[in-house]
């Protein structure tokens, strides 16, 4: 069942929703740090997609995390930007291989993968930490936030994903 | 004609994203300077249950430390009620003019700046927008939406939070903000400069305020220093409640509210 890869989006979207807003929401390492894990969502989405259901389906799935996490419509605006940007991380990741038809996660390095996630999450955590202060005057706020969070973030994430490995794609 | 369509096909994702992306930044903005949204918010049926269910779960693991912290509440309140005289008239129905419900948070955030909690009761137990909402140490915010059977609360550490404050035990009074910096201190601003203020003053709530009563411990002071124009005071406050670790609550209602709300309005109209 699980090798029917609209199944697994929808199983994904469940299970990284309720641990996002269950566990990690409220893990408040020193007091402010919260891993921002869902970006996990955009690492494991097929690579053979269609942008605009991808766009729509990150859509929705940032809408839930916003609505359990009280956060106005920040996640909405990090997952679409995330969805949005992510052909043209991974172009940049993967290279050239990235155009061929049959380019999956297993003919690239592990290197180019940690990349990938790690471009993800920078990514994520400035759109979000930026339009969650919306002033200058804490700048130095958001850069430490930003800091912390995406090295929590980053850890968190390499670990799920080597324990949920991705077989096949 | 031909063309334009030509573009905007070729361009499809891009148009999805930015008109995806106004709506939300619509949606973000607006509710950056007014009230949370009424659908979107923990409060909904949805939302409320799934988290209500995790407590269920993991509200054992502090039952000991939250039953001494009421136990302990329990004590203070006996030794007010043995002491008091009387003729007080505390047991007479005319005078109450505050109702109180308890109630649990299923959820609760202190490290973004605009935190919301959520609680367990809503419109069925007759929790209504804008009643105060206390712990047994202090203040701790305002109900900002309800739905049927839960409720979400503007914590006081939410930069949109601006509650009438005061000096015990003096009529000095001005307005609690939070700076978004550190979850167990927030501001007190508009204190005049003559006012004689001392690290250590215990800050309570002020009488200006219909929703909250007058004298509810809040913190002390932390330390202060005057603003940018010399004038006021900014003092930061220790809060007396750990944000980080509260359970039981108690909502207030204000049995006046509507009554002084609309002499207040009348009197504005007359001008």
């Amino acid at each position: 069942m699980l090798n029917n890869p609209a199944i697994l989006t929808v199983v994904r979207f469940v299970l990284l929703l309720l641990a996002q807003v269950l566990i990690f929401n409220h893990l408040n390492f020193f007091g402010f740090i919260n891993p921002l894990v869902y970006v996990l969502f955009f690492y494991w989405y097929p690579i053979r997609e269609n942008r605009a259901v991808f766009i729509l389906v990150s859509f929705l799935f940032g809408i839930c995390v916003d609505i359990f996490s009280d956060t106005l419509a920040l996640h909405t605006v990090a997952s679409i930007t995330l969805a949005y940007g992510r052909p043209i991380i991974m172009r940049f990741c993967f290279g050239a291989n990235f155009d061929f038809q049959g380019f999956t996660f297993k003919n690239s390095t592990r290197i180019q993968r940690v990349t990938f996630l790690a471009l993800l999450i920078l990514t994520q955590q400035i759109v979000f930490f930026s339009l969650e202060m919306l002033s200058f005057a804490h700048i130095l706020l958001i850069l430490k936030k930003i800091l912390f969070t995406t090295i929590a973030t980053f850890i968190i994430s390499l670990l799920l994903s080597s324990l949920f490995a991705v077989e096949n794609e | 004609m031909q063309r334009i369509i030509n573009f905007i096909l070729s361009y499809r994702n891009t148009f999805l994203y930015i008109f995806l992306l106004l709506i939300s930044l619509v949606f973000t903005l607006r509710s950056h300077s007014y009230h949370q949204s009424k659908f979107f918010n923990s409060s909904r049926w949805l939302t409320g249950s799934i988290y209500n269910t995790a407590d269920g779960i993991t509200s054992y693991f502090n039952l000991k430390e939250e039953n001494e912290r009421l136990a302990t509440e329990n004590e203070k309140l006996r030794l007010q009620l043995f002491n008091r005289s009387e003729n007080s008239g505390i047991g007479d129905s005319l005078v109450i003019n505050y109702e109180v419900v308890n109630a649990k948070i299923t959820k609760n955030s202190y490290a973004s700046p605009r935190n919301y909690l959520t609680i367990d009761k809503g419109k069925r137990q007759g929790i209504a927008q804008d009643m105060g909402v206390i712990t047994t140490k202090g203040i701790l915010g305002i109900v900002e939406n309800t739905s049927n059977n839960f409720a979400t609360v503007q914590s006081i550490l939410n930069t949109k939070s601006n509650i009438n404050a005061k000096i015990k035990n003096t009529n000095y009074f001005g307005s609690l903000i939070w700076d978004a910096k550190k979850y167990n201190v927030v501001q007190l601003i508009d204190i005049p400069r003559l006012v004689p203020v001392k690290v250590g003053d215990t800050i309570v709530t002020g009488a200006m305020s219909s929703i909250f009563p007058e004298n509810i411990p809040i913190g002390v002071i932390k330390n202060y220093n005057l603003n940018e124009a010399q004038s006021f005071y900014n003092i930061d406050i220790d809060l007396f409640n750990d944000m980080a670790n509260i359970k039981n609550i108690y909502i207030i209602k204000n049995r006046n509210r509507e009554e002084v709300l609309e002499l207040e309005k009348r009197t504005e109209d007359a001008e």
